[in-house]
This record gives structure tokens, C-alpha cells and sequence, in this order.
């Protein structure tokens, strides 16, 4: 790992979250350092996504800080976290069915920032997705699974953001198409984006990650390079079925 | 056959009124995911300002539709912002709560208007409240046709703002998926405010086109309430377009009901109308549309 992916874009500082009296995440700290791709790992209903939907605001910690780029965001409103430079691919998708893929891509370049250079932005992500170039007067209920996630990626590099957070990607692709989006998001990774990669998808998020964590029932347990973990007895027994 | 196609006409023309006053209804059902059933009291509210812009300043109520649409707007996004948004915010609610507090809207508007302006009937004559042009043998009331021009006009204007603006999108995005909106950075709070206060500028519209040939009192908001929540049903929840077909057709009903089954039956067609609709098309006309 080059030296200069050390500094800490992204520091998550002890966070409780609670669903109204059903606590979730217990003192939850990990960080994402610039340029890497950091993975959270674990089972369904670990606290992955409320740990996503803390950070970009839509939920509130009940106490922690979390803070992005020297900058305590915990307090913010969803919009302004965008405004910052961090955006969500979120689980399952969620695109504007009802509207056509490029009204979904215009949807993901609101910030200020973004909505100024929307028409690069988009062409980039045409070259990228060609096939949603194709498909941009879709609705975007219509498409395949696979096409709504290249869409949803799409949708969130249109904020140009710093930090993007993808929630379950993989989440009911064929094998072949999970192939295909992880080499996407190594792409986009390469031209200088950071990324928090949320995954159930063990054993492929952790060989192509930085580093990663694994959060059990609302706390994280292990930290270390994807290698390390990939090697931890925990790991293998728990997640790996080895 | 002359009476068939006249009574046609008629019902068109007020169909564009009724598809505004369902515009309004139904972005506000999608955005918000709750009926407003104060929409026909704020109705009643625009009317009487036209009525005292007209009385007191001799202002033309075309005119006027320049100070109501702003006025209801102002009042639309206060009760959003004020009485309704903060009823969100309390966890132990549910958010068609929300109806409730719509419910007691109406209601003070009424009565407020009532302590005002008593419960006597006003009506607001121009010097072409009865005037008519004909085309071959129909004739067409000129503030009607006037009032539907318009009403194409506004509801046209909201299709384009709907489709081509950010803002629009938004309307829709939050309508469609609020948290996604959120996360796509839409102010959600701000667009529901938004969003009522054009609800409530559009039934304003109505409701000064209206005026020059309707009567006017306290009570009138309950029943154009009522015509709402039936223009809405009949398109299909949240569906725009629905909302102009909901209005065209309670347009027609009522005016083939009350020329061919007698005046007093003008409003029960429109509701046998609702009723056969929830029956057969329990998802009204909406599914021919994206918007």
C-alpha cells in the first residue's frame, strides 16, 4: 500500500445509534483514509447500512462524533453532508422508478458543486455506462437489476463526490455482474475516488480492498488489511465457511 | 344532438377548473402521502380576497389572480411549515396524523372567514360574468372559457416545471422515494413546504377564475374539498395527469347529469362516478402515465 493513502478523509469516533428505544450501533470508530477503498463487512441486521445512513445524515447518533475532513458532521443535514462531498450508492438501489435514467443521473448532481459541471459529469458517466446512454430516455423501473445498479452508481458519482459510500452493491446480482460492478468501483477508486464499500460479499470485497472491519451485532470486532483478515480464524469460521 | 354537444362544452370548461383544483390535490397526496382536506377552504379563502380586491380596489379578478396565487402560496407553505411539518417530527404519530390537522385548518378558515364576512351569500358581477360567444350553434360562457384558457395554461406551466426544473424533479423524487431524495441531497422539509404552497396556489387560480360566475360563502370550501378528493381518487393518488382526466370527467358527469337527469342530480352522477371508479379501477386513471 503506497504511504500517501494514510490521511484519514473520514473519521467515525464512537458512535450509538438507536432506532427510537432498540439500540443498533454501540461505539462504533473506524476511518477512511484518502484514496483507499475501505470495506465494512458483516451478517445481515450487523448495523452496515444504519452505519451509512449515520454518516450521510439520516440518522442521528446518540452520541460519538463523526467527523470528515477535520470537520465534525454529525449535526448536519443530509443535504449539506452532500454538499461536503460525501454521497451514498444506497441498498437496494432505490432509483426514481418512475423517472428516466438521465432524470435519475440529474437527481445526483444537485450540490451545488456538481450541478456546475453536471454536463462533464454526465458524459463521464456515459463513457463509463455506455449501456445507460443508451438506455437514458428509460424509465428506470424498466431496467434490469443489474443496469439499476450502474445507474445507482451512476446517479452517485454525479454528485462528484469525495467519499462515496456504496451500500450491499452486489445485493441480487448474478455472479457475473458482481464481477463486473467490483471492477467498476476499483475504477473509479483508481481515478482518485475514496470509497466505503458496505458488503455481505466476504471473501471478493475483502481481496480487493485496502483495509476493512467487521462489525457483529452493532460493534466492530476485527480491523485490519483485507489480506489479514482474509487469513483470521474469526473471519474464515464466521464469514468465509472455511 | 345540439344539447348533447352543448352540454359537453360546458362540462369541459369546468373539467379545467376541476383538473387545477385536483393538481393541486394530488401533488400535495404525493409529496406528502396525506389528503389536505382544508384544499377547498383555501379555495374559499382566494375567492374572498378576489371578492375584496374587487370590491374594495375594483381590481379585475384576472388581475387579482396575480396577488391570490402568491397570497395562497404564502398561507399554503405557512401551514406546511408550522402546523404540519413539526407533527412529522413527533414519533409517537403516525404521518397521516397529518390529515387530522388539515381537518381543523379547513375548519378555522371557515369560521375566520365567517367572523369577517358573515355567512351571507356574496357574488362579484363583471361586465362579462353572463357574457356568451357562440361557435355554429353552442354557445360558451366567456369567463368559463377564459377560466379554462387559463387553467391549460397554469396546468401546462406545471408539467413543464414538474419535468424540466430541478426543483420539479425533486417535487417528484421526494414523492417517489423521500430518503433516496434525501440522500441524492433534496431538502425534503423545504420541498414539502414548497410543495403546499403550490397546491394551494393552483386551487387559488380555481378559485379566482370562478368567482365571476359562481356565489360565495363561508361554507363553500367543504364541498370543493369533497369535488377534490373525488378529481384525485378518480385519476389515481399522486398522478398528475390522473388529476386533469379526475377533473375532466367529474366536469362531464356533472354537467350530462344535470341536463339529462335534472339540475339536483348534478352531484350524485359525479359520485356514482367515484364509486363505480374505486369498484373497477381501484388505481384510478393513473397507470397511463409517469407523472
Amino acid at each position: 500500500m503506497p504511504t500517501t493513502k494514510q490521511e484519514a478523509v473520514l473519521r467515525v469516533e464512537g458512535i450509538d445509534v438507536a432506532y427510537g428505544d432498540v439500540q443498533v450501533l454501540w461505539e462504533v470508530s473506524f476511518e477512511v483514509r484518502a484514496g483507499e477503498i475501505l470495506v465494512l463487512v458483516g451478517a445481515n441486521g450487523a448495523g452496515k447500512s444504519t452505519t451509512l445512513k449515520t454518516i450521510s445524515a439520516l440518522l442521528s447518533p446518540s452520541a460519538g462524533r463523526i467527523v470528515f475532513q477535520g470537520q465534525p458532521i454529525q449535526a448536519l443535514k443530509p443535504y449539506e453532508i452532500l454538499a461536503l462531498g460525501v454521497a451514498q450508492v444506497p441498498e437496494g438501489r432505490r432509483l426514481f422508478g418512475e423517472m428516466t435514467v438521465e432524470e435519475n443521473l440529474l437527481m445526483g448532481s444537485l450540490s451545488p458543486h456538481a450541478k456546475a459541471k453536471r454536463k462533464q459529469t454526465m458524459d463521464w458517466v456515459y463513457e463509463l455506462f455506455p449501456r445507460l446512454r443508451e438506455r437514458r430516455r428509460q424509465p428506470a423501473g424498466t431496467m434490469s437489476g443489474g443496469e439499476q445498479q450502474m445507474a445507482a452508481i451512476g446517479r452517485g458519482l454525479m454528485a462528484l463526490p469525495k467519499l462515496l459510500m456504496f451500500d450491499e452493491p452486489s445485493l441480487g446480482l448474478s455472479p457475473l455482474l458482481t464481477e463486473h460492478i467490483f471492477e467498476l468501483i476499483k475504477k473509479v477508486n483508481a481515478e482518485g475516488l475514496t470509497v466505503l464499500l458496505v458488503e455481505q460479499n466476504v471473501h471478493h470485497t475483502l481481496a480487493m480492498c485496502d483495509r476493512a472491519y467487521v462489525l457483529e451485532n452493532g460493534r466492530i470486532v476485527l480491523t485490519g488489511s483485507g489480506q489479514e483478515l482474509l487469513a483470521n480464524p474469526h473471519v474464515r469460521e464466521a464469514y468465509l465457511g472455511v | 344532438m345540439d344539447v348533447l354537444l352543448q352540454t359537453l362544452v360546458a362540462g369541459l370548461l369546468k373539467g379545467g377548473l376541476y383538473a387545477l383544483i385536483g393538481i393541486g390535490m394530488t401533488l400535495i397526496m404525493g409529496v406528502m402521502g396525506i389528503i389536505n382536506l382544508a384544499h377547498g377552504q383555501m379555495m374559499m379563502v382566494a375567492m374572498y380576497l378576489t371578492f375584496v380586491l374587487f370590491t374594495f380596489l375594483g381590481l379585475d379578478p384576472y388581475f387579482s389572480l396575480l396577488l391570490t396565487m402568491p397570497a395562497l402560496f404564502l398561507l399554503g407553505a405557512a401551514v406546511q411549515r408550522w402546523a404540519l411539518n413539526p407533527l412529522l417530527k413527533v414519533e409517537s404519530l403516525l404521518p397521516q396524523n397529518q390529515v387530522l390537522m388539515t381537518v381543523g385548518i379547513g375548519m378555522v378558515l371557515t369560521e375566520v372567514m365567517r367572523f369577517i364576512f358573515s355567512s351571507n351569500y356574496q357574488s362579484l358581477k363583471t361586465g362579462y360574468s353572463d357574457a356568451t360567444f357562440f361557435l355554429g350553434q353552442i354557445s360558451f360562457s366567456v369567463p368559463l372559457t377564459i377560466a379554462f384558457l387559463v387553467a391549460c395554461l397554469f396546468t401546462s406551466l406545471m408539467f413543464w416545471f414538474l419535468l424540466k426544473t430541478d426543483l420539479g424533479r425533486s417535487i417528484r423524487a421526494v414523492a417517489q422515494d423521500a430518503e433516496a431524495a434525501q440522500l441524492m441531497g433534496v431538502n425534503a422539509e423545504r420541498i414539502r413546504t414548497i410543495t403546499m404552497g403550490l397546491g394551494a396556489a393552483l386551487v387559488a387560480a380555481a378559485g379566482t377564475l370562478l368567482l365571476p360566475v359562481y356565489y360565495l360563502f363561508p361554507d363553500i370550501g367543504k364541498p370543493f374539498t369533497t369535488k377534490a378528493f373525488i378529481i384525485t381518487i378518480l385519476g389515481g393518488l399522486g398522478s398528475t395527469v390522473g388529476a386533469i382526466l379526475g377533473g375532466v370527467t367529474l366536469g362531464l358527469a356533472e354537467a350530462l347529469g344535470s341536463t339529462f337527469l335534472g339540475m339536483q342530480y348534478e352531484d350524485l352522477v359525479g359520485l356514482v362516478i367515484f364509486i363505480l371508479v374505486l369498484l373497477f379501477l381501484p388505481g384510478g386513471f393513473k397507470r397511463l402515465t409517469k407523472v
